[in-house]
């Protein structure tokens, strides 16, 4: 999972071996929303959970071993990594705020705000951790 | 909600060529311009507002002017500025996309976010969201239109436009590293530009009722 040592300039980084981020995030996000939209779509009843579980599942799943993954990388700009992670939470953690309250305010409440939650809390955790990847994956190790 | 698909340093060679202005420019010491923060944050706080407040014409402000926005800048850019930028010189596109991109990152989920919290705030108020309501199944199609431009804005685009603008702060910015990125803007704009035809589509069908 580690690159060549040397890497220095800002193009050879990205030529790097790492977890296909790029990849498993954007499934993972993919999921989370056909959870939501399946549990939208069915209101003002309550869907059947199993399915909205099943894809909250997967994508967590996927979120989880991507970052497992990325965890392992040694030679990675880990301090913009850092740096694009926290600004991007920040920024997302605000919109997910907002997107909780539309729930409580709507009257969400029990099983299924716990489902929702569990949902935002996985899309809000994959943009962040996505933003920073693309970001720190085409720089060098070490910056 | 792409961000803006220009096509930068496709063809650039590591670097750019000399003269470029890739190093000799100021670099900016913010990605996000941090003067736009507080019109920002006077939106999204005026949205709160109004979803607290359940208002239908404030509900309907934020999701005409959101929405409105959201697509004339999308196919705007995808379809006329992004064409444009591929026929000027590389300097060039790098200096426009160097000034662009930053207010994009800060514009576009700005917009996404005040279309699509008033947006649903207006489907409950006006009884969309029930399976009985004729226009229920337009509702569900347009959850899933703004599913596919979700995935795509976030998962694809938005960390593109993110790299794309630390690249430009090296001090020799690298053209091949910038084109792979921008590629990604190129590749999902006919998606993009389909989705918010849709999206058109939809909402015309759900105004008229």
């Amino acid at each position: 999972m580690t690159g060549p040592r040397g890497a220095g300039r800002a193009g050879a980084p990205a030529a790097r071996p790492l977890p296909p981020l790029g990849v498993l995030c954007p499934a993972s996000i993919a999921s989370v929303i056909g959870g939501g939209i399946y549990l939208a779509a069915h209101l003002p009843r309550q869907a059947p959970f199993a399915p909205a579980v099943a894809l909250l599942a997967v994508a967590a799943a996927l979120l989880l071993g991507g970052l497992a993954a990325l965890l392992r990388v040694r030679e990675f700009a880990w301090r913009t990594f850092r740096m694009v992670t926290g600004w991007a939470a920040l920024a997302y953690l605000a919109v997910g705020g907002m997107l909780e309250f539309v729930f409580v305010l709507d009257g969400t409440r029990g099983a299924m705000l716990v489902l929702v939650t569990l949902m935002l809390i996985v899309f809000v955790a994959n943009i962040p951790l996505l933003l920073a990847f693309t970001v720190a994956r085409y720089q060098p190790p070490g910056r | 909600m792409s961000d803006v698909a220009v096509p930068v340093g496709h063809d650039a060679a590591p670097g750019g060529p000399p003269g470029s202005g890739a190093g000799g420019q100021a670099r900016p010491r913010a990605i996000v311009p941090l003067a736009g923060l507080p019109l920002a944050v006077l939106a999204l706080g005026s949205l709160v507002a109004a979803v607290a407040a359940n208002r239908l014409w404030a509900l309907e402000f934020f999701h005409v002017v959101g929405g409105g926005l959201w697509t004339g800048i999308d196919l705007f850019l995808g379809f006329v500025l992004g064409p444009i930028m591929a026929q000027l010189s590389i300097p060039a596109r790098m200096e426009l996309s160097r000034r662009l991109m930053p207010k994009m990152l800060l514009i576009m989920p700005t917009l996404v976010t005040m279309t699509l919290a008033s947006g649903w705030q207006l489907a409950r108020h006006l009884g969309n969201l029930a399976g009985t309501s004729p226009d229920h199944g337009w509702v569900v199609a347009s959850f899933v239109v703004v599913g596919v431009m979700s995935v795509i804005a976030l998962g694809i685009l938005e960390p593109a436009n993110l790299a794309v603008l630390f690249a430009l702060r090296a001090p020799e910015p690298d053209g091949r590293v910038i084109g792979t990125l921008m590629r990604r803007f190129i590749y999902t704009a006919g998606i993009t530009g389909a989705m918010q035809v849709a999206t058109l589509v939809i909402m015309s069908r759900l105004a008229a009722g």
